[in-house]
């Protein structure tokens, strides 16, 4: 016979990054920019 | 009925140049990566700094181009994690200062946890040996086999990923072991240091 799995509830809010955290990824990754040449990569943060 | 986009799409609309992309995968795995990562640490703001730079880590090398489309994505950000918790762990690991005097000489109750080089060699034979043997898996053993032992993800994780169940995972781990030990017999390998 199929054991039957119920799923139960969890009472603790998940957990998770702040929203600052996320924020200053997204902005961190917008001001990020590879530039290429002679073969070299460089990054630059332009704020 | 919503139609998620799956996350090789947007890691490839990422590269593109398209943002937003980067805002859903970090979303989308947020939970699960804060998750694994305060397991191992127990620590708030520590995860938090894990958590961002997991992902700085990982901008960077979408960026740079030098992403490997070989693994899932999220295994991979779950690997690159692992990698920073193993070294805020051995950052603070030193051993703390102590003044040796005559009567007691730290030196003398030191014990070196390193290999040395025979030893180092000799490992490095096991893993080689390991590595080749485990190619000779079937890939449905392999790709479980990996993802416990060298990934470090629960089976839980692996379920998730692979999309089959927790106890056929588990029985691919079962088989995968069984059939290991089979080829090292087979072989006349020896995998003891």
């Amino acid at each position: 016979m199929e054991k039957i799995y119920s799923k139960k509830k969890d009472k603790r809010t998940a957990l998770k990054a702040k929203p600052e955290t996320v924020e200053f990824l997204l902005a961190y990754s917008k001001s990020l920019k590879i530039t290429e040449a002679k073969g070299i990569k460089f990054e630059s943060n332009l704020n | 009925m919503e139609v998620q986009i799956e996350d090789s799409q947007l890691v490839s609309h990422y590269i593109q140049g398209d943002e937003r992309a980067m805002a859903v995968l970090i979303n989308r795995h947020n939970s699960r990566l804060t998750g694994f990562i305060y397991s191992k640490v127990s620590d708030r703001e520590l995860t938090e700094d894990i958590f961002q730079d997991t992902f700085i880590k990982v901008i960077r090398t979408l960026k740079r181009g030098a992403y490997n489309e070989e693994g899932k994505f999220l295994p991979w950000v779950m690997r690159i994690a692992h990698n920073l918790i193993i070294d805020h762990f051995r950052k603070n690991n030193r051993m703390p200062m102590f003044n040796a005097t005559e009567s007691y000489n730290i030196f003398a109750m030191m014990n070196d946890d390193g290999l040395n080089v025979e030893k180092q060699l000799i490992k490095d034979q096991i893993d080689s040996d390991l590595f080749k043997l485990i190619k000779e898996l079937p890939e449905d053993q392999q790709e479980v086999l990996n993802m416990r032992l060298y990934k470090d993800m629960s089976f839980k994780e692996i379920s998730d990923n692979t999309g089959v169940s927790i106890n056929t995972a588990l029985g691919r781990m079962r088989y995968a072991l069984i059939n290991l030990r089979k080829l090292v017999e087979a072989n006349n390998i020896v995998l003891t240091n």
